[in-house]
């Protein structure tokens, strides 16, 4: 081959080899863009967290509608706590600040640390559902054999939509002691 | 005079060098090719023997033959050892051989790079297959990798990754090299609208895994270090999604689906023609139908996952770009039909594969389609029926289609013809058994059983019985594909230049076999 087919085929080579890194980058660009996605949506369930004093000020309580709240506890594969909400559920008012808690306990002989990931059902209402204050917020540490009354303080979007009368806002409890150690 | 001897020497010396090492140090095109064929055929019969294994262990309800973690990761080998080690490399293969003959070019455009990607493969594969002697066994969760229950695999994970990564790094610069030989290799003459459809399907094809497989690299990259660096991008406790991995996976899963297709179809627009003495119906629809199944591609990859539990849009979104691929690859169809139309067919053994492919092939796309319709697929999902359908595309699809290339290109590469007996002997007892084989699969998804497990209820017994014998007979007449494959290498009747009566194109102008290197000055293209 001629000297200027040899750059020529070299140029072209790094055009592509360019496309290829650059779709290596588009990989990892996936995963905020898949976050932002299900924020935008409320795919996925996840929950907002929201300011309680800004939330009481913009919310009007709307008493004419009667929302229930369920309340669903799991266990990761592995996971040895007792784990569970203190009362099945709520009947809720949409802008209302409502308060219940979870208790766990840590029936193992060593310390460990926990971490609840929420999920709310159905997805189309994972948007209207905010938190003030969750214990799923942080990791939660329990010594061995300890346990614990986790607090939960929520409220109700009242432009959730209309069809939704029932919400269930489950907890998955992750044993997260040696990621903790790790770090 | 002594300028015209020197030149008149340096065209000599060329010839291949002698030994095994040869086929170390090689950056011919011809060879590369025969180095990936040969592997892809390896690997199709150790992929073939799990399958086996598979099918013996289904012979009966119960467990009997293996343990269910070593029947789960003959299933997961199994898929990644017949896609990335048979099914890509054998495509790839022929485009070594194929192309730079087929666009008159006198070799790829990248060589040491071609020969760099070619040797890359046994290393991936022996880290893949060495899994099974390690703490832990193979992989066993699937060839998609979906965690947790991925990263549950025991010492040999990382060995599954870095093959992954091997294999892709070899498929993205084989790629490269074929997309840099297309543009700037063609004769004089040869322009882009003038391109066999093995080329066209090619060009498109690399780009396609130059656009995807990185991003499968991304995605096992973030596994391991989930694994072994305490990243979160999977796991929900450090505020990752399991089902993240899913769409990233599928986000290249899907187009991989085509990449294991387009060739095929490229493929099968060669054959059809030849033995229907007729030029092939609507080239430049085939070419825009092939671009638009490419472009298609990456907008429907959530149909392989419509019970995660997304929104209805979504649904109906992925469901109908799903059955808007239905569209071009119809006209595929419909063009090798009608390139049939009134042709003067005759049948050897190549035209016996690549009808056996359309018909087939046809039959595979349109349990697709039933897949697609979204709320059926809620009953389907991981089924039989989901293996029904992709074994219908994939081996009477894309391993027929490979089938019809060796016999009908082998005459040239070798400059012997094969035994035209036994590779018609070969075509139906492999077409019979197929059925057999996976045609009673769609039977037993739609009663509900599942894939991926060892055992099953005993009202699935006669279904599966069937099946496990089909498999058998098939998975043995391979090895008379294997026998005429070594019989022609080694001798035979002596093929003509043009092979075929009906055969076009500048590969036929080349003698059988061809001289080490072919087109050193550009041929004419009209």
């Amino acid at each position: 081959m001629t000297a200027a087919g040899h750059k020529r085929n070299g140029r072209s080579f790094a055009r592509v080899a360019m496309v290829a890194v650059a779709m290596f980058g588009f990989g990892y660009l996936l995963v905020p863009l898949y976050d932002v996605f299900c924020e935008i949506t409320g795919l996925n369930g996840k929950t907002g967290r929201i300011d309680e004093a800004a939330v009481v000020a913009r919310y009007e309580p709307d008493v004419s509608r009667v929302i229930t709240v369920q309340f669903v506890a799991n266990n990761n594969v592995g996971m040895p706590w007792e784990f569970g909400p203190s009362v099945a559920s709520l009947e809720v008012h949409p802008g209302q600040i409502y308060a219940t808690s979870f208790t766990a306990r840590n029936p193992t002989g060593h310390n460990m640390v926990a971490q609840a990931v929420p999920s709310v059902a159905p997805n189309k209402a994972s948007r209207y559902f905010n938190k003030t204050e969750c214990f799923c917020f942080n990791q939660q540490p329990l010594a061995a054999g300890e346990s614990k009354d986790m607090p939960l303080r929520f409220i109700v979007d009242p432009k959730l939509p209309r069809d939704v009368r029932t919400l269930t806002l489950a907890y998955t409890i992750f044993d997260v002691t040696q990621q903790v150690a790790v770090n | 005079m002594s300028t015209a001897t020197a030149t008149h020497d340096e065209h000599h010396d060329h010839g291949p060098a002698k030994g095994l090492m040869r086929w170390v140090t090689t950056t011919n095109h011809k060879d590369i090719g025969t180095l990936y064929l040969l592997f892809a055929l390896v690997m199709f019969f150790i992929g073939g023997a799990m399958a086996m294994v598979i099918r013996a262990e289904l012979f009966q309800p119960g467990l009997q033959l293996v343990d269910p973690q070593f029947f789960n990761s003959m299933t997961t080998v199994h898929a990644l050892v017949m896609i990335f080690g048979a099914v890509m490399p054998a495509f790839t293969g022929l485009a070594n051989w194929l192309i730079p003959m087929m666009i008159g070019a006198p070799d790829m455009a990248l060589p040491r790079m071609n020969n760099f990607s070619f040797w890359i493969l046994p290393f991936a594969f022996s880290l893949l297959l060495s899994t099974f002697f390690m703490n832990g066994g193979g992989p066993a969760g699937g060839w998609t990798l979906y965690p947790p229950l991925s990263l549950q695999m025991g010492d040999g994970f990382p060995f599954l990754i870095f093959a992954i990564h091997l294999a892709g790094i070899s498929s993205i610069m084989g790629s490269i090299n074929i997309v840099v030989t297309i543009l700037n290799m063609r004769a004089p003459g040869m322009t882009l609208m003038k391109m066999p459809l093995f080329v066209w399907t090619w060009l498109i094809t690399a780009y396609l895994l130059i656009a995807t497989m990185p991003v499968l690299a991304g995605a096992v990259t973030m596994l391991l270090t989930d694994k072994f660096a305490g990243t979160s991008f999977f796991s929900a406790a450090g505020g990752g999604d399991p089902v993240m991995f899913q769409h990233i996976f599928w986000f290249f899963g899907h187009p991989e689906v085509y990449i294991l297709i387009l060739p095929a179809f490229g493929i099968v627009s060669a054959i059809v023609p030849t033995f229907a003495r007729k030029p092939l119906f609507g080239y430049s629809s085939m070419v825009y139908a092939t671009a638009s199944i490419a472009f298609l591609s990456f907008i429907v990859w959530a149909h392989h996952m419509f019970t995660v539990g997304m929104p209805v849009v979504g649904e109906l979104f992925f469901m109908y770009a799903t059955m808007m691929i239905a569209v071009p690859t119809g006209v595929k169809v419909f063009n090798w039909v009608s390139t049939m139309w009134k042709g003067s067919m005759t049948f050897e053994t190549p035209m016996l594969f690549a009808v056996g492919f359309i018909i087939m092939f046809t039959i595979g796309g349109f349990s697709g389609l039933m897949l697609a319709i979204a709320p059926a697929d809620f009953q389907y999902h991981d089924t039989y029926f989901v293996v029904a359908h992709f074994h219908y595309v994939l081996v009477t699809g894309a391993v027929y289609s490979i089938m019809a290339a060796a016999y009908y290109w082998l005459p040239k590469w070798t400059g012997n013809m094969y035994d035209e007996k036994l590779g018609k002997m070969h075509f139906w007892i492999s077409t019979v058994s197929v059925n057999v084989l996976f045609f009673p699969q769609h039977f037993l998804g739609l009663a509900g059983m599942p894939r991926r497990i060892p055992d099953y209820s005993v009202q699935f017994t006669d279904w599966n019985v069937i099946s496990s014998i089909g498999g058998f007979v098939f998975g043995a007449s391979q090895l008379m594909f294997a026998y005429v494959v070594i019989k022609t290498i080694r001798g035979g009747e002596k093929a003509t230049s043009q092979v075929w009566e009906g055969a076009h194109g500048l590969e036929w102008t080349l003698p059988s076999p061809p001289p080490y290197h072919s087109f050193t000055e550009a041929p004419e293209v009209k």
